[in-house]
């Protein structure tokens, strides 16, 4: 194993590459997945600290965290297509229906 | 040694393909590449000795959701040809605040030096002969001191499904009922 910081930064990059993605992107679907990017970046954290504290727990919160993700993926998902359906499109700026 | 080249080869990999991905136009593109960037992550987990993480990340994440994803991806085909990005300002602006958040957590991790070793640069933490089968501990952790918010996940999980199918209803037969 490497030293800790170096899992630290690995995903203090991931984390940062996916905050660039949500900030800039304008497709939804590319939106949500720099939102798993970021949940995956904190997995990577998750598991070393569980793995420097010997305890598992942190192991068992990553699992936690993919069963989240893959709600979050599923109802996202179902709201592009019903977006996709009504607007036909999937552009982030479009989506301005509850805008005054 | 070992250690550290599979470490540089999987976290570059890993790191590239996320940049990739993020600056794809087309969407399927994107897609390809976060794959690659969730199989890098899971050698990560192999290598802090999370064998059952690294099937989990496998099966669930780079084959379930990901499906999801390119099936939707594939449905919502726009072939418009996503025009030019013209947010050049607000891009300005997201690298100005993500290098600021950056910043901070490295200032963050460089004053944090309380770590349980000697700090943030400690080698080696555990021997990785000592530690118990990983899948046995955590099936034991998660059914026993977790077993309730295991439980609440799988409804969790339940009320996604319920939800994702309404969402994706058709109007039509919405009207109908």
């Amino acid at each position: 194993m490497m030293s800790p910081a170096h899992y630290l930064f690995l995903s203090l990059a991931l984390f940062l590459i996916g905050c660039i993605g949500v900030i800039t992107r304008r497709n939804v679907i590319v939106v949500l997945m720099s939102i798993e990017l970021i949940l995956n970046a904190v997995n990577i954290n998750l598991v070393m600290f569980s793995r420097i504290f010997g305890d598992v727990a942190g192991q068992v919160f990553v699992l936690f965290i993919i069963a989240d993700a893959a709600a979050e993926a599923a109802v996202g998902l179902g709201i592009v297509i019903a977006f996709f359906r009504n607007r036909e499109s999937v552009l982030a700026d479009e989506m301005d229906l509850l805008k005054w | 040694m070992l250690d550290s080249v599979l470490f540089y080869t999987f976290g570059g990999v890993a790191v590239l393909s996320a940049a990739l991905m993020i600056t794809r136009r087309d969407p399927l593109h994107s897609a390809v590449f976060l794959i690659t960037t969730l199989l890098a992550t899971g050698e990560i987990f192999l290598q802090l000795r999370a064998d059952f993480l690294f099937v989990a990340q496998i099966i669930l994440y780079a084959c379930g959701i990901m499906v999801l994803f390119l099936f939707v991806i594939m449905l919502v085909r726009v072939d418009a040809a996503v025009p030019q990005m013209r947010f050049r300002v607000q891009k300005l602006g997201a690298l100005a605040v993500v290098f600021a958040l950056g910043f901070e957590v490295l200032v963050i991790l460089f004053s944090a030096d309380k770590l349980p070793g000697e700090g943030l640069f400690v080698q080696e933490i555990a021997a990785a002969g000592k530690l118990p089968p990983n899948s046995e501990a955590l099936a034991r952790s998660l059914f026993t001191t977790y077993s309730l918010p295991f439980e609440m996940a799988g409804v969790l999980l339940l009320v996604a499904i319920v939800g994702a199918v309404v969402m994706a209803k058709s109007r039509n037969r919405m009207d109908e009922s």
